[in-house]
């Protein structure tokens, strides 16, 4: 019954957005004080509030939700999801406190080795669709409180066959190997030159909030380019861009506003659509502002290591600009502006926004053929939505005015050709 | 058999203007709040996206946004010795439908009305004595003041970030503003719109002439704007598809750029598009509402039970709910008894083509805003000496063309062939030197004993209900109230150097099919008597009170302003006297 209350508890906490900021900080106030506490009696008390809410936080910072709801019956952490690889469907496991079908029969150790080590209880491995290289940086205790929340969570009868994989990827040994290409155990070490807030925000961007799951380039095994941290990969039909705020698509950026972006979906240049538009209102706007800005000041001071801004500006005088041009200004300027400018919080900036310019055009290009819902959070509600405009122009239409806002009010990316239009387009509709 | 859902504390029939403000007040107050809408859910990006919604003949013509009158619709007759027809195509007013209601598609002119307009009969009996009003006039006062709905005015202009210049500021009188309007409490949140040049030669003509301009106050954004709900609006960009049309540019004031996306956040608020309410459901001793009973597009009967019952719908679907459920007594004009479907109103507009000479004047009319426009007040309401003029009643005018749609806004010289190459020829010579104002003549009307609303005996609905039967004529008070004003718009046009001023009076009988507002009036009318009032001063029914009734069907008699102002300020007002007083303690807020 205590559970349960507890569990009712932090979903109704959730559910109020208006005070989801000053709850979460009082939380988190708590949550330190717990943490003390539990340390002293060596054995953590599982039941203690304290690490139970600390567990909770920590399990929105990851978004284990995100993945992990039963798409069918919306209940969070029953499992089922489809997650998208490049290799194929990856289902999402129940990890309710189920005996039978979830990881309700689990050991603390159990659990700390599948999320930190990407190992099953009977010591077959995960695929890393679960980003246990990234939760390797989490402390044990932080695993440990996140698995405190589970316990109190309903348990769901829902048995999910997470492998669905051809062959030989379907052969989960085949990870071993992987993990010694690609997996790097050991947690967080601060770094004793930076300051509390980079570290806290380091700890948050390496660990669990996996920003590099989507963010890093990956190799053709999908493992994380480690030379190229954060400077963007295509991932579900998005390019999530370069977010290294030293010199990459944010580098205009300041920390206020990479910090507002992750709140409130929305800043002066630019709002959080697709699969960003998930991560901030199931995640950014349910964090303490605290660990927001530091995940901000860790961002802004980091720098891509990887080739990139090397494309020459396409010239004005090149057919593809004066089509662009015009199309822009028929369609798209009465929003965004004749300079690119838009309405700050409301319509982005396309000077900017990080991913108009990126080297991959394949956000600019969802955006245009099939539009985007951006973001609604208690802060910024209105959520504005980019209109689709697949219907209404071709193929090279599109690619004229991808290339005109990627070469225009100072940025010089690659020209969009037809054809890279046209898989988009292809890609999408199938979707 | 209908099937019955878990009880709600507030069920809420339809979802436009005041059923966003009600569900949005009464959500803050903790209750559970549910609201019905007949029509679909609407979105901006998806709905009327800006690449789609500048569409003349599916918006304007074959009216996309507005109700189907498949669905359901009215039977109109002039007199009462006359047979009512249904009307099948829209004409006169365009009932709205769907979430945003005509939030979605009005032009954003967001007026308050005089503070003689709520105490009318008292006002004009005063000043004139009360032989000079006609015999069937059957105006009366409110019962609710403009100082009491000044902070909720307030309200809803801040909420939509109304663009306009104050007249007067805390009794104040201020230059370029409306000098007849009520003190208000603080500026409009926003500054009026740039004005287009016919508007800006309207304004200099007038002040010329002696009057005072004023630009309109508009809902369409002359700036970027951040409301107190934290929803944001964008500017306006002129593009003139603005009436009949939803906003893709999040510039124009509606529900869904207003309140909708903080609403709908909340858990404890829920929505139902599609279904249409068919009735109030009342308990064995007719006092008190059980909740409602609403029909899905499956054909589905559903009872939704509820504590408290708010109509929100447009105004002749509110009185036909009343009327269907049978409560309060039902008027009888013969008798001159019974308050519900009396005192039904609507506007008496016109309007002046002007012709200019086409060397000197370009007016580009199709930069323009759905409630742009420099207006002056010197002839509404009783802001003039009536009493050499034989009438009473007024209204604002004003250069406020909102458009140079291609289909709708070709103004050619009287005399000229409707088709062919003489025609082509003069919409080609007129086009940019022509000025057609849409409303430029915004009369009121006031409420007769003849002029108002029942069953009709013969056509029914879908659902085998009886259709409200309109019965509705001008009389010679409105004819010459609109004759004299006209007249006096007309010289303004003159002054402005036009060569060719075409007078289009208001006559009658009163056409259906003639599209003047959609501002239909009255029916279930506030007061501060039940015998001749549906609602009391907080559009509590007097018969049953946990039953409300939002909308311009309270209004005794319609002013010669746009309602939508005055409309909000009611709505807020109610759920104000709601919050505070009725929820503390249920019963009747006024003992008659």
């Amino acid at each position: 019954m205590r559970d349960r209350a507890l569990a009712l508890f932090a979903s109704a906490a959730r559910s109020r957005p208006a005070s989801a900021c000053a709850c979460a900080l009082a939380c988190a106030a708590v949550a330190l004080l717990g943490c003390a506490a539990a340390r002293a009696q060596l054995v953590p008390d599982s039941q203690d509030f304290a690490i139970i809410e600390r567990g909770r936080y920590l399990a929105t910072v990851a978004d284990c939700a995100a993945c992990h709801t039963d798409p069918a019956t919306k209940q969070p952490f029953a499992g089922g999801q489809p997650i998208e690889t490049p290799f194929g469907i990856v289902r999402a496991a129940n990890i309710t406190p189920d005996a039978q079908t979830g990881i309700g029969n689990w050991s603390d150790d159990d659990f700390d080795a599948a999320v930190r080590r990407g190992r099953m209880p009977d010591g077959g491995h995960l695929y890393p669709a679960m980003p246990y290289p990234y939760f390797a940086r989490m402390s044990k205790d932080d695993v440990l409180a996140m698995r405190a929340y589970l316990r109190t969570v309903p348990a769901v009868y829902n048995p999910v066959k997470t492998d669905q994989l051809p062959f030989p990827l379907s052969i989960r040994a085949g990870m071993a190997l992987w993990n010694a290409l690609y997996f790097e155990p050991g947690e967080f070490e601060p770094d004793a030159g930076q300051s509390a807030q980079w570290n806290r925000g380091a700890y948050l961007v390496r660990g669990p909030g996996h920003c590099g799951a989507c963010h890093t380039p990956k190799t053709f095994l999908g493992g994380d380019k480690s030379d190229r941290r954060l400077e963007g990969y295509a991932i579900q039909g998005w390019f999530a861009p370069n977010i290294n705020g030293g010199n990459g698509g944010i580098a205009n950026w300041s920390v206020t506003d990479i910090a507002e972006y992750l709140q409130k979906g929305h800043n002066r240049f630019a709002a959080a659509s697709g699969p960003m538009q998930e991560v901030v209102e199931r995640s950014g706007s349910q964090m303490t502002s605290g660990d927001v800005e530091a995940i901000a000041t860790y961002l802004e001071q980091q720098h891509s290591e990887g080739a990139g801004g090397s494309a020459t500006v396409v010239a004005a005088n090149d057919p593809r600009m004066a089509a662009g041009s015009a199309i822009y200004t028929d369609l798209c300027s009465a929003c965004h502006k004749k300079d690119g400018s838009g309405v700050a919080y409301l319509i982005p900036n396309l000077a900017g926004a990080a991913s108009v310019a990126a080297r991959d055009p394949t956000s600019v290009l969802r955006v245009l053929i099939s539009g985007a819902q951006s973001a609604a959070t208690a802060a910024e509600p209105t959520a504005p939505a980019m209109p689709a405009y697949g219907r209404q122009l071709n193929d090279a239409q599109i690619a004229a005015v991808a290339t005109y806002v990627r070469n225009s009010w100072g940025h010089a990316s690659t020209p969009v050709s037809a054809g890279e239009v046209g898989k988009q387009r292809k890609r999408l509709s199938a979707d | 058999m209908a099937r019955r859902l878990p009880a709600k504390d507030v069920v809420i029939v339809g979802l436009g203007w005041t059923g966003s403000i009600l569900a949005n007040e009464l959500t803050d107050a903790g209750l559970e709040v549910l609201a019905i809408e007949r029509g679909p859910w609407r979105n901006t990006a998806t709905d009327y996206p800006p690449n789609a919604a500048q569409d003349e003949l599916r918006y304007r013509i074959r009216h996309e946004l507005f109700l189907r009158p498949e669905q359901t619709t009215f039977t109109f007759r002039n007199k009462m010795d006359e047979t009512a027809l249904p009307i099948r195509t829209w004409g006169a007013f365009m009932p709205p439908n769907g979430v945003g209601g005509g939030g979605v598609h009005w032009n954003a002119e967001t007026w308050r009305f005089l503070p003689s307009d709520f105490v009318l009969r008292t006002h004009l009996t005063q000043r004139y004595g009360a032989r000079f009003l006609p015999q069937d006039m059957t105006i009366q006062d409110w019962g609710v003041t403009y100082d009491e709905l000044e902070p909720h005015y307030d309200a809803f202009e801040y909420l939509c970030g109304t663009c306009g210049t104050a007249g007067n500021l805390k009794g104040q009188i201020q230059d370029g503003g409306n000098p007849f309007e009520g003190s208000r409490s603080r500026p409009y949140p926003n500054p009026a719109q740039p004005q287009p040049f016919s508007h800006t030669l309207f304004a200099k003509a007038a002040r010329e002439l002696g009057y005072k301009p004023f630009p309109q106050p508009s809902g369409n954004m002359s700036r970027a704007y951040v409301n107190p709900l934290g929803v944001r609006l964008g500017p306006c960009t002129y593009c003139g598809f603005c009436e009949w049309f939803g906003c893709g540019n999040y510039s124009k004031a509606s529900p869904q750029t207003t309140i909708l996306p903080v609403l709908v956040r909340k858990p404890n608020f829920v929505a139902r598009d599609n279904c249409e309410v068919t009735r109030i459901n009342m308990d064995a001793s007719g006092r008190r509402a059980k909740g409602v009973t609403f029909v899905d597009t499956s054909g589905q009967e559903w009872e939704q039970p509820a504590q408290l019952v708010i109509l929100a719908a447009y105004t002749i679907f509110n009185v036909q709910l009343l009327m269907l459920s049978g409560i309060g007594k039902r008027y009888d004009p013969a008798k001159n008894e019974g308050v519900i479907g009396r005192n039904f109103t609507h506007q008496t507009i016109s309007d002046v083509v002007s012709f200019f000479d086409k060397s000197k004047f370009v007016f580009n009319p199709f930069i323009a805003s759905g409630a742009i426009g420099m207006c002056i007040d010197e002839f509404n309401g009783d802001n003039f000496d009536h009493g050499p003029h034989g009438f009473v009643g007024g209204g604002y005018m004003g250069q406020v063309q909102t458009n140079g749609r291609p289909i709708e806004t070709t103004p050619v010289p009287p005399g000229t062939p409707r088709w062919g190459a003489k025609w082509k020829q003069a919409v080609r010579d007129n086009y940019q030197c022509a000025l057609k104002p849409g409303t430029g003549v915004h009369g009121s009307m006031y409420s007769y004993r003849d002029v108002y609303l029942d069953l009709d005996p013969t056509y029914r609905d879908r659902f085998d209900r009886p259709l409200v039967r309109i019965t509705m004529d001008f009389h010679d008070n409105e004819l010459k109230q609109n004759a004299f004003l006209t007249d006096k718009f007309a010289e303004i046009f003159t002054a402005m150097g036009a060569k060719q001023v075409v007078k289009e009076y208001r006559k009658g009988p009163y056409d259906i099919t003639k599209y003047q507002t959609t501002h239909l009036c009255g029916g279930a009318v506030m007061g501060t008597d039940p015998k001749t009032s549906a609602l009391n001063r907080y559009l509590q029914s007097w018969d049953v009170p946990n039953l409300f009734v939002m909308g311009a069907s309270a209004f005794p008699q319609n002013a010669g302003y746009n309602p939508t102002g005055t409309v909000a300020a009611l709505a807020y007002w109610s759920a104000k006297a709601i919050r505070e007083q009725y929820l503390k303690n249920p019963g009747p807020l006024v003992h008659a």
